[in-house]
């Protein structure tokens, strides 16, 4: 599959540049540019992904689940103590009702989830799962739980120090929290980080927000309708993104923001059945996660490898300590930053907790991945690397594979599903990416629509050709970002718990109150 | 103490309709203070883009200053020329729940509102504003054919 992408890849990307004719030669440029990148990028992409020495543990995993640990004792289980006042915020039970018509704490979240529910929830846990072994749910509970005390200390910070525009707009991010924060500390270096912050998260949003899901569109569909050349797929995308992001055709992002959900439901629905079907398993299913998490067996790496593809695939999926969710809650009315702090606090557990779970446990339950009758272990496949599967699929084959045995058709939906939620995740990206771009080089029509261009070029060539070096540096850019955001956010920390403590004395007052509505 | 009535306001023919059963009634009672309003309908409940939310606030200043110069002052000035004691008010939120919202606040008499002008499928699944007013509201509603 791979090479027969990067086969079509050349030709497309040919016939994009010039004409059929000089396919040959674009195939060559095709790799020479490959090759260039590589070299360039190669030693950062390395850095980023570095394993400790004599491990197999990549040090920025290991960074983020520090910190979202670090969050969650320096405030005090926030994701535990504030759960409630979370749901009671997003119901709506302590806005005022002379502001309504402002963007409200759902809105905020929901809008946050959609950036981030999508691929990492259907073909990052198959993948967690299929090499890991069942014990990786375990650990990407963990890493969810863990990761909603980063959630919220990003997010708070959002929101307190965001800019707000005499016209009424709003912008808000790490970039704002990053300058304004180390400036009210007294701090030196807040704008070089901002600066950083922003290159990484333009380069992030242009790979992992955008490359990455035209690819994977691109795969999805072809997979259904049989292969044809990527760059249509990527015109089709790019034509209906540009509408979107610079024609400002908003039914069509309207009518997204609505399927999504509906699909997000649908998705956990579906799963929920074959649960439902086959609840004489469930309790099996969490032995084998729990007896997996600690013993790993039998996948490659024991219980470590376990550990290692349950941290890794939360971190991509929920994004906890990256920022990407800043920019996108910075936008809610409220008087209280921290509010949005404790509404974020439900978008790991969401994403991770809830429809991570969902899948691996779909994926146990089938069957698909095969164990071995005498020792009970799973049996690996020809190489070594994952566990062999009944089809000998991985990735969102094997979710596929595993839902299609117990509802034949849902394969089909599940397309369409991954190709929303990639639609969806770039449209929120592009934004992202807007706002770091914006701050870099200005607000102003035609900057932003510089970057809009760009971005939709990006599409054509991310569903078009399968430009391994360029997909590891765009992932890399986004775990860049949790480097720059993470180190910020251990000194800006205490302005948070200042907020918590304030916030949580005047709840108990009775000061912060209900509205009757 | 005068009556207050209040007038619910929908920018077309039947809240025209509305408004004039609403001076009729007002003649009739002699002491009483018309209150205008006029609902933009919004959930908190709905899924935005990140760019719709940013721009969230401007759009709402913009969208109760529309309504307010074209619907609700128009009324108020014709009330008031024709010699009633008449207040506005715009809100956002769900039609009938905010008007019904509105009259307790200010401890109105009776609600008057023109008949739905929506139709069809989706007031079939969904029921009009209108009807939803009746079924909940926490007081008279004259509803004007």
């Amino acid at each position: 599959m791979k090479t027969n992408i990067r086969h079509l890849a050349g030709g497309a990307l040919a016939t994009v540049l010039a004409s059929p004719a000089l396919a040959q030669e674009a195939q060559t440029l095709d790799q020479r540019v490959n090759e260039i990148f590589a070299q360039f990028t190669g030693p950062f992409v390395s850095f980023i992904f570095a394993p400790f020495p004599g491990t197999a543990f990549p040090w920025i995993v290991m960074w983020l689940v520090i910190a979202a640990t670090v969050f969650t004792v320096y405030f005090g289980l926030v994701q535990v103590r504030f759960f409630g006042h979370a749901i009671s915020l997003v119901k709506g039970d302590y806005s005022d009702p002379n502001d309504a018509g402002e963007v409200s704490h759902f809105q905020a979240l929901a809008t946050a989830l959609s950036g981030t529910v999508g691929l990492g929830n259907i073909a990052g846990v198959a993948v967690a799962v299929g090499i890991g072994g069942p014990g990786a749910t375990f650990w990407m509970i963990l890493a969810g739980l863990l990761g909603m005390a980063s959630k919220f200390t990003e997010c708070t910070l959002g929101v307190k120090y965001r800019n707000e525009y005499p016209d009424g707009t709003v912008s808000g991010g790490p970039m704002y929290y990053m300058s304004k924060g180390f400036d009210e500390l007294g701090l030196p270096g807040g704008k070089i980080l901002a600066v950083l912050f922003s290159i990484f998260c333009i380069l992030g949003a242009l790979g992992g927000g955008n490359m990455f899901q035209a690819n994977q569109a691109h795969a999805q569909i072809s997979g259904i309708l049989g292969d044809y050349p990527g760059w249509i797929t990527g015109l089709i995308f790019a034509g209906v993104v540009f509408a979107v992001i610079v024609g400002g055709i908003k039914s069509i992002a309207n009518v997204t923001e609505k399927v999504v959900p509906f699909m997000g439901i649908l998705y956990v629905g579906a799963a929920l059945i074959i649960l439902i079907v086959n609840f004489d398993m469930i309790g099996w299913a969490f032995g084998q996660i729990f007896a997996g998490a600690f013993t790993g067996l039998g996948v490659a790496g024991g219980f470590v490898g376990a550990l290692i593809q349950g941290f890794k695939r939360a971190a991509f999926s929920n994004e906890a300590g990256v920022g990407s969710a800043a920019i996108a809650h910075s936008a809610v009315k409220t008087k209280e930053p921290i509010t949005e702090g404790f509404v974020s606090l439900l978008e790991p557990l969401i994403d991770t907790v809830v429809i991570c779970t969902m899948t691996a446990l779909v994926i146990v339950i089938s069957q698909q991945l095969i164990i071995d009758e005498v020792t009970g272990n799973y049996v690996l496949n020809e190489a070594g690397t994952a566990i062999a599967t009944v089809g000998g699929v991985s990735g969102v084959e094997l979710t596929s594979a595993a839902f299609a045995s117990g509802i034949s058709w849902f394969p089909y939906v599940l397309a369409v599903a991954v190709v929303l939620f990639a639609f969806s995740t770039m449209i929120s990206w592009s934004y992202y990416g807007l706002k770091a771009w914006t701050y870099l080089f200005g607000e102003g029509k035609g900057s932003e629509l510089t970057f809009k261009v760009i971005f939709c070029i990006f599409i054509v060539i991310g569903a078009a050709a399968s430009l391994g070096p360029v997909i590891d540096f765009s992932d890399a850019a986004i775990f860049a970002m949790a480097v720059v955001n993470i180190f910020a956010l251990y000194f800006l920390m205490k302005l948070v718990r200042r907020e918590l403590e304030s916030y949580s004395a005047r709840l108990k007052s009775g000061e912060i109150k209900k509205f009757s509505h | 103490m005068p009556s207050k009535l209040v007038i619910g306001l929908d920018g077309a023919g039947s809240g025209n309709r509305a408004l004039d059963y609403g001076k009729k009634l007002a003649s009739l009672i002699g002491d009483c203070e018309i209150l205008v309003v006029y609902v933009i309908e919004w959930s908190p409940f709905t899924f935005q883009t990140a760019e719709e939310n940013a721009q969230r606030h401007k759009r709402r200043e913009e969208e109760i200053a529309v309504a307010t110069t074209r619907v609700v002052e128009p009324a108020v000035a014709q009330l008031t020329s024709d010699g009633f004691t008449a207040t506005g008010k715009v809100r956002h939120g769900d039609v009938a729940e905010t008007l019904n919202a509105i009259a307790v606040e200010n401890k109105a008499d009776q609600i008057v509102v023109g008949r739905s002008s929506e139709g069809g499928f989706s007031s079939r699944i969904f029921g009009s504003s209108t009807s939803n007013l009746v079924m909940h509201a926490s007081m008279p509603v004259t509803v004007v054919g």
